[in-house]
This record gives C-alpha cells, sequence and structure tokens, in this order.
C-alpha cells in the first residue's frame, strides 16, 4: 500500500497521469489513515468513502479509455462543510442545518471534481464559519495534529488539520477573515484566500457575502496553486464572479524557485506591535530576511488604518451575517423545533435550539448594526472604514509588488482559552481580516515552528488580481526553506 | 362636520407582475399557475450557498415603463434586502430596492371625467415577489413558492389622489400602460396587478397630513373604489368623534363591504434594509436608454390625441378605444383596411366589444379570432358603397361572428345585396301607395306618415330596399 503519509497532492495527480498508480490506490490509504487517525483529531464531519471510491474509479476509467483524467487526477480532497455537495449532507457545522442535504454542488466542488480531484468527505469548521478554533463546531472539536491540546485554527481548522495530518491531499476551506490563512498558519501548511470574485461562492453557504472567499488548502504552494487554478474563474451562478482570465498560479509558484531579483517586498510596520508573540516575531522576521537573501528588495510601508480592522470586520460580518442566517427558520429545511403552538414560535424554537452561541451573538450584534436610524452610525461608517482599508493597500502597493507580515501574532492555543472571552478570540484575526475587507489576495506559508513544536505562518498579501506574484514570493521561500516538508507527530492510536 | 369637510389624502403603491420567462433571479418559470412548488429552483427557495443573478428582462422592463410614465431613470441603482420573517419568504429578506430605486418622478397620465389628468410618481422599484401560503384547515398551512421570485415593479405614487374613482382611474392607467408596454398582463383576479392604498383625511385647508391607514386586497379596480370610499367614511365617522384614526393595516373584505384591522403598523418590523452584497450595482447606459426610448410603442394617451384630432372620434368613443391596447390596435387595423373612423369606432364599440369576454382575443393576428378586423373593414365598406343596408348589415355581421363567413360571401349567397334599382323599387311603391289611399290622402297634413309607406316598402323588399331611394320616390309619388 501506498505510504501516503506526506504526500503532496501533485505527486498524487502525476502518479495517476503518467500510471505509476490508480488513483483508487491512492484513495483507499488515505480512507485507511482517516479511519485509524481522525478518532484522535476530529477532522472529518463525514466521510464518504462509497463516493469517494466511486470518484476514483472514474478517474481510473477515464485513463484506461486513454481520456485525460484532468490536471488534479485523483488528488483526495476533503471538503469544507460549508460546500454544498449534491447528495451528501452538509451542515456548516451547525445543528439548524443538521439532515440538510443539497440537491446541488457549488461551483467549486464542481470543479475541481471536474478535474479529477475526489472528495474524501466533510470537513469540521466553526459553526457557519464564525471563529478562530473550531470549538465552535456544534458537532466535535478538532485538534491540532501539532499537539492534541492545541486548537487547529478556525474556521477551516478541520481543512487546515486534516492536510498537515495527511488525511487529505488538499482541502477546500472558506476565508472571510481569516479562516483559511489563520488555521493553516496554526497548522503549518499552505492555504491562500484569493482576490473577491476570483473563486465562486455559488453552493457556499453565507456567512458574510462580502467578505466570503473561498480558497484552496495544501501541503505545498504549487499543490495550493494548481488548486486554485481549477478553483477560479468566471461563474454565471455567481454575479460577483469577475471575467479576468484565470493566472498561470503553478507556473508562477515554480518561478519562484529562481529567486525574487526586481521583487519589491513591503514590510508594514503596523504588522509588528506589543502583543506579538516573540517566538512569532523572530520566525517571521528571519524568513523576511530569507526573501531579502532570495533577492528582494524590502522597504517598509505603512497601512494606517489597520487599527480600524476589526472594528470595520466584525460590523460588516455582523450585519450581514445577521441576513443571511434569517432563512434557517424551520419551514423548509434543516432542524424544526418540535411542539410549538405558533409561527412565533417556530421560529424562535427552531433557531434558539438549532443556533449556537456565536452564531446568536453575530445575528443579534448585526439586528442591532442595522436597525434603522442607525444604519450610517455603523453599517455606513463601516463600509467608508473598508475603503479607507483598501486604499491603504493600493498606496502600499504603489511602492511594492507584495506585502509580507505575519498570518497570525501568536501560535495555536489551547482549548477553551479564548472561549470565554469572545473579544480576545476576535482579535485572532487582526492580521487577516485587512485583505478580506480590501478583497485582495493573501497566502499563508509555514515559516517556522515554536520550541513547543507549534507552526509559525507567513503572509504574503498582494494586491487585486495578484495571486501570481503571491504564488512567485511563496515559491521562492518554500525553495529555499524545508518547513513546509515537517510533518505532525502520528496521532497516538 | 360631513365628509366634505375633509380632504381625502390617498397615495398608492401598485405591484406589478413581469411577465419575463423566467424569475428576477432565477431561472424557473415565471409563469402563473402550475402544481404548487413546481416553478422553483435552489435560488428562488433560497436554499444555504445559493446566489441571485438578475435577469435583465426584469430590468428592461422597469425601464420602459419608466420611460413611458416619464421617470428619471438612474444610470447606477442598487438592490437592497428587506427583512422579515413569513414563511412564504424563503431567505429571512426580500430583495428589493431601498435608497436607490431604478426609477425617480415620473407621473401616470389619464382623463378623469373627461379632463386630461395626471398624478405624480414618486417613484417605480424592482423587486422579488414572495410565494403564497395557503391554509388548508386548523393549524395546518402550506406554502406554494411558485410566485417567489416573480419579478415585480413597485409604482409609488405620491399622496396626491383625492377620491376613490381617481384612485380607481388611475389604477386601470397603469394597468393599461403595462398592457400597452406589454410587460405584465396586469390581471388583477390573478394577483400580477396588486394594488395597496394609503388613505388619510384632514379638515380642508389643514397643512398636516393626518393619519393613514393601508389599505390591501383589493383584487378589482370596483375594489379600490368601494375600498376607499368605505374607508374615507370611516375615517369621517372617527374624526368626527373626536377620536383619532389608528395607523394599521386595514384588509377589504368584499363580501361585507368593510376594511378590517389586520395589524398594528406601530409594532411593525424594522426591515434592516442595507444594500444586496451578493449583486453587484445595477447599470443602465445611455445607449440603452436611447433604444427603448426609440422603441417605446404609442402610449394610451397620445393615442387618445390622435383619435380625437380634427374631425376624429368623439372623446368618449376615443376613451373606449384606447382602455386597452388590443381594442385600440384592432381599431386601427379596421381603419388600415379602408374602414371610415367614425363608422368603424361605431362598430368596434357596438358589436365586437359586446361579443369579446377576453379583450386580448382582439390581438389583430390572433387566428381564433371570429371576426378579424379586416373582415369588419369589408362589411362596413358594402355599407358604405350603398350595397348593404345599416339594419341587414347588424345580422350579416351576426352571422360573420357565429358562422365565421365573410360579409361579402353572406351577401351574395343569401341574395342580402340592398335594392336600389329606381324602376324595381318605384313599381313596388306605386303598388304600396294604391293598396293604401286613405294614408296617401293623409300624407300631406300629417308627413310622419310617409314613415308607414317606407316600411311597408322595406317589408316587400325584404329589408333589402335602400332607404334613401325609397323615401326619394315616395315622396315624388305622394307629392310631400
Amino acid at each position: 500500500m501506498i505510504d501516503v503519509r506526506g504526500l503532496t497532492a501533485l505527486a498524487v495527480a502525476d502518479g495517476v497521469r503518467v500510471g505509476k498508480w490508480r488513483a483508487r490506490d491512492v484513495v483507499e490509504p488515505y480512507l485507511d489513515r482517516i479511519a485509524q487517525l481522525d478518532g484522535a483529531l476530529g477532522c472529518y464531519l463525514r466521510v464518504d468513502a462509497d463516493g469517494a471510491r466511486r470518484q476514483a474509479d472514474a478517474v481510473d476509467a477515464a485513463c484506461k479509455g486513454g481520456r485525460d483524467p484532468g490536471p488534479l487526477a485523483g488528488i483526495p480532497l476533503g471538503i469544507k462543510d460549508i460546500f454544498c455537495t449534491r447528495g451528501v449532507e452538509t451542515t456548516c457545522a451547525s445543528k439548524i442545518l443538521r439532515g440538510f442535504v443539497p440537491p446541488y454542488e457549488s461551483t467549486v466542488t464542481a470543479r475541481l471534481g471536474a478535474a479529477g480531484a475526489v472528495a474524501l468527505g466533510k470537513l469540521n469548521m466553526d459553526e457557519f464559519a464564525m471563529g478562530s478554533s473550531t470549538e465552535n463546531s456544534a458537532f466535535q472539536p478538532t485538534r491540532n495534529p501539532w499537539s492534541p491540546a492545541h486548537v487547529p485554527g478556525g474556521s477551516s481548522g478541520g481543512s487546515a488539520a486534516a492536510v498537515a495530518a495527511s488525511l487529505c491531499a488538499g482541502a477546500t476551506g472558506t476565508d472571510t477573515g481569516g479562516s483559511i490563512r489563520q488555521p493553516a498558519a496554526l497548522c503549518g501548511v499552505v492555504g491562500v484566500k484569493p482576490t473577491y470574485g476570483r473563486v465562486s461562492r455559488y453552493g457556499v453557504i453565507a456567512f458574510a457575502s462580502s467578505l466570503d472567499h473561498p480558497g484552496p488548502f495544501g501541503r505545498t504552494v504549487e499543490d495550493a496553486a494548481a488548486l486554485l487554478e481549477v478553483m477560479s474563474g468566471l461563474d454565471p451562478l455567481d454575479a460577483t464572479s469577475i471575467p479576468q482570465p484565470v493566472g498561470g498560479y503553478r507556473q508562477a509558484a515554480r518561478s519562484g524557485r529562481e529567486g525574487l531579483a526586481g521583487v519589491r517586498l513591503g514590510v508594514p510596520q503596523e504588522y509588528f506591535q506589543p502583543g506579538m508573540d516573540p517566538e512569532v516575531e523572530t520566525a517571521v522576521r528571519a524568513a523576511i530576511d530569507e526573501l531579502a537573501r532570495a533577492g528582494a528588495q524590502i522597504v517598509p510601508v505603512s497601512l494606517p488604518h489597520t487599527k480600524y480592522a476589526i472594528a470595520t470586520y466584525y460590523l460588516i460580518c455582523t450585519a450581514e451575517a445577521s441576513s443571511n442566517l434569517a432563512r434557517y427558520d424551520g419551514v423548509r429545511y434543516g432542524h424544526r423545533a418540535e411542539q410549538v403552538r405558533s409561527l412565533e414560535e417556530l421560529y424562535t424554537h427552531t433557531r434558539g435550539e438549532g443556533f449556537g452561541a456565536e452564531p446568536k451573538r453575530r445575528i443579534m450584534l448585526g439586528a442591532y448594526v442595522l436597525r434603522a436610524g442607525y444604519y450610517e452610525a455603523y453599517y455606513g461608517k463601516a463600509l467608508r472604514a473598508r475603503r479607507k482599508i483598501a486604499d491603504d493597500f493600493s498606496a502600499a502597493f504603489a511602492a511594492c509588488d507584495a506585502i509580507v507580515t505575519p498570518t497570525s501574532p501568536v501560535p495555536a492555543f489551547k482549548f477553551g482559552e479564548r472561549t470565554a472571552d469572545p473579544l480576545a478570540m476576535y482579535l485572532a484575526d487582526v492580521y487577516t481580516v485587512a485583505p478580506d475587507l480590501a478583497g485582495i489576495p493573501a497566502l499563508s506559508q509555514p515559516c517556522g515552528l515554536t520550541r513547543a513544536g507549534l507552526p509559525i505562518g507567513l503572509q504574503t498579501i498582494g494586491p487585486a488580481l495578484g495571486e501570481e506574484i503571491c504564488f512567485r514570493v511563496a515559491g521562492a521561500f518554500e525553495a529555499r526553506t524545508d518547513w513546509h516538508t515537517r510533518l505532525p507527530p502520528e496521532p497516538a492510536l | 362636520m360631513s365628509v366634505a369637510d375633509y380632504e381625502v389624502v390617498i397615495g398608492l403603491e401598485v405591484h406589478v407582475q413581469l411577465a419575463t420567462r423566467s424569475k428576477i433571479f432565477s431561472w424557473s418559470s415565471a409563469a402563473f399557475g402550475g402544481e404548487p412548488n413546481t416553478h422553483t429552483d435552489p435560488v428562488c427557495l433560497g436554499l444555504p450557498g445559493t446566489l441571485p443573478v438578475l435577469n435583465r428582462a426584469a430590468v428592461d422592463s422597469a425601464v420602459r415603463l419608466g420611460l413611458a410614465a416619464g421617470c428619471t431613470i438612474r444610470r447606477r441603482c442598487r438592490f437592497a434586502r428587506k427583512h422579515f420573517f413569513y414563511p412564504d419568504l424563503p431567505k429571512g429578506f426580500q430583495i428589493s430596492q431601498f435608497d436607490e430605486p431604478i426609477c425617480d418622478g415620473g407621473a401616470i397620465k389619464f382623463r378623469l371625467h373627461g379632463e386630461p389628468h395626471e398624478v405624480a410618481l414618486t417613484r417605480i422599484h424592482l423587486e422579488e415577489d414572495t410565494g403564497k401560503n395557503i391554509h388548508a384547515a386548523a393549524g395546518v398551512s402550506f406554502v406554494d413558492y411558485n410566485r417567489a421570485g416573480v419579478p415585480l415593479c413597485e409604482i409609488v405614487s405620491e399622496p396626491n389622489i383625492r377620491s376613490a374613482e381617481e384612485a380607481a382611474e388611475y389604477v386601470r392607467a397603469v394597468r393599461s400602460l403595462v398592457r400597452y408596454l406589454g410587460i405584465g398582463d396586469g390581471n388583477m383576479e390573478e394577483g400580477s396587478l396588486r394594488c395597496d392604498a394609503n388613505v388619510s383625511l384632514r379638515v380642508r385647508g389643514a397643512a398636516a397630513y393626518g393619519t393613514k391607514a393601508e389599505i390591501k386586497n383589493m383584487n378589482s379596480f370596483k375594489n379600490v373604489r368601494d375600498a376607499i370610499e368605505h374607508e374615507v367614511k370611516r375615517q369621517a365617522t372617527l374624526l368626527d368623534r373626536g377620536e383619532r384614526v389608528a395607523q394599521e393595516t386595514r384588509l377589504w373584505d368584499p363580501a361585507r363591504g368593510v376594511t378590517q384591522s389586520m395589524r398594528s403598523k406601530e409594532s411593525a418590523h424594522d426591515y434592516r434594509y442595507f444594500p444586496e452584497p451578493d449583486l453587484p450595482p445595477l447599470v443602465v447606459t445611455e445607449q440603452q436608454l436611447t433604444d427603448f426610448r426609440a422603441a417605446l410603442p404609442e402610449l394610451p394617451e397620445d393615442r387618445f390625441a390622435r383619435y380625437t384630432g380634427p374631425g376624429g372620434l368623439t372623446p368618449q368613443d376615443a376613451g373606449v378605444l384606447i382602455a386597452d391596447h388590443e381594442i385600440a390596435g384592432y381599431f386601427d387595423a379596421v381603419v388600415a383596411a379602408g374602414a371610415p373612423p367614425k363608422r368603424a369606432a361605431n362598430w368596434v364599440i357596438n358589436e365586437v366589444l359586446a361579443r369579446v369576454s377576453h379583450i386580448p382575443d382582439l390581438a389583430f393576428d390572433n387566428p381564433g379570432l371570429e371576426v378579424g378586423p379586416s373582415a369588419l373593414a369589408e362589411l362596413i365598406n358594402l355599407i358604405e358603397d350603398g350595397t348593404l343596408s345599416g339594419k341587414l348589415a347588424k345580422d350579416v355581421f351576426a352571422r360573420m361572428w357565429t358562422e365565421r363567413r365573410t360579409a361579402g360571401d353572406l351577401v351574395k349567397a343569401e341574395g342580402l345585396a340592398q335594392v336600389s334599382d329606381g324602376a324595381a323599387l318605384e313599381e313596388i311603391c306605386k303598388r304600396i301607395v294604391a293598396a293604401h289611399p286613405e294614408e296617401a290622402a293623409r300624407v300631406q297634413s300629417s308627413p310622419k306618415l310617409i314613415g308607414f309607406f317606407v316600411g311597408a316598402v322595406m317589408k316587400e323588399t325584404g329589408g333589402k330596399g335602400n332607404p334613401k331611394a325609397i323615401n326619394d320616390i315616395l315622396k315624388r309619388l305622394l307629392g310631400s
């Protein structure tokens, strides 16, 4: 049997495409690993072994028939449970969606499937993607593969942990305030949040519509690039998707190996502030030095409105969330309260029982933000601050080609450490929310380990549609370091 | 005080369903009816993860309506989410427009008591319709989402309407405009045109508006008039007693002829409007406006002016003809086929409209129509050239309608051509005069008796005699 621990997604696809192995031969060891190890990690909410085998067999049949099995042939992927999958229960890790089986497929998963990827199952997350630790899942915790006492980050914690633990070769996630990059950093894998509109949101259960960015997780920069190339592109089912041609992300990642001569990298002073873990700062500064040695010119830049990013983000995301979550009323699908005596009770009981504490908190905050007469004071002002934050980036990109920062001010924290204080949890997003507000691409990749053995992430931010420069910088760093080859210890059985 | 001491203040919100093929934000059919929940798709059902995509055909309809009503069309506008919980609202919010409607201002023009009149509009905006709750039995309700996502134009008038009659005529004019433009069928019974009225009273001369009540469930022009008339009386009675009018929504009960309180507006929803993040701003280009303006059809009031021009129709006849674009189109086609306009108007109004129950059947290219415009023109021209008498023509028309034969065919086959042959008529006249010497002697003193002789001759000719010729001959013979 193939040892898939540490295997890259592109190694899987290359092997399938040249006939070195069959897709089915790759899927089985992943299914075995999940069966053996995921009890300890809790990455998967649902494993679709039959579906995965069916898809793998279809890839093998294509190969056998001389047809192109696709660029992602046989790559076993984990799918964040926020992506609707036809015929496979999709819950967003919420009780209110328990039993919901979508009659349609998200554009992202449909495109991945059409490119030959194989979906192993649905991954755990914070309920409705609200959180930074995956502790808000209504169903189970997910443990950080590097240390079971620590969280994997969130909201795409199941995705990051599953890739880190080789329970899939790549994964999908969504990033609204950092929900791809922060768990990628905390689990030592690569996570990419593309430009807003670059990847279709159709079939991705909405948290905050103007901020939701679907994107990939990979073990390497090129793995993530290959997945993003397939996920990206105009989608007639998403009116906010953009028509520009998709870039050559894999090529950009590979080009980083040639160094970064002529590339100006901005380092924003506002991202190195008190409160940052010293080990994180040391690792990120070392990474920036490495990028300089690769030929990049390091320039200081300023993003002066960064201090408003968290407040702006929480006004917008709660407002949009309160609206997006209004549809869960027990009338058509998902959870419905029993024994109600009136329509009013159907709503209040269904929503009271179905939503966890964090969605309830955000629905209430959002309803408050949007109440009549206060729109300008809160939502309107947040939109203006959002514009200022985006303008900061535009100004900075006049002086540099990409910006490098820490992904998270701290490495993974322990379970329960921040759940008592929602504000402390919200601050975990301090370096990741601004690119979401600006809608610009950003990537996180491993750049070190703490003395306690916890991963540290380096974030590269590009201008709108500047995914290629992010991949080139990240590819350069990866070519010169071996952090991406480090594997977490195998979970104790 | 009496009702006459109060000024009535009415503002109307008319919802017009747009007759697009698919829904405003998704692909399922927007057609009326269908088995419950068969005209649905994941988007209009608001299933998780689905997204709205704007149907440009709905935008085109709204822009054309706005241009026809003289509105200012926004070159860039936004959709907004309007939040409330109701089972027929799948997403917990309705995608509508709030502070950026697609059309601002404008007016609906019509005639009131024969005089040109107009009611100013506040705005026209686009939104999606909701589904329908069906209350089956005590404690059991079903929801049909076929209607959810059907495109609507909401036409909001200024509060400038001053009577129930004016309100009803306004709604009639909106319906007429919608049908002229072909953007909807304006069927109030099926709910494809719905009207809510905001009604308040104030003492004549007062500057401030009184408290208004919103009246719903008026599904015919008559309902609009009756409901508002009733509401005005109800409010006047309250004010006379020194009581205040509650700000509330009231439902018209046509069976009982009263409005009833539905819910209090004071405890109503905060709709928490905010811009719809799933839809980019809606842009209308100058070129689109130019193209739509050039392609607008002749509108009801323009048609009225054309019909009532010098030597034209009476305002009454013109008013009847322009009420529906199919009637006007039919009339125009009869005239185009050579019939004189006044005579054509008489025939269309008195004979054709009396027989047609479903106005859209009058579409001049409807092959199923009993008597098409050119067939009617042929009949009229047979009267004009003296071939057919006016009296017989009505019977011929009736047979054309039921037997689907042409006038020419009926006249020839049945020998209905008018007898204008002088010698033959003279022969008959002489015979009749000779047979009635007493009456003939009295004609000099009572000229009305000539009618007796004309009738008798006409009877003899089987109704086919040319009345004018008969009259002339008899006058000569009787020396009157």
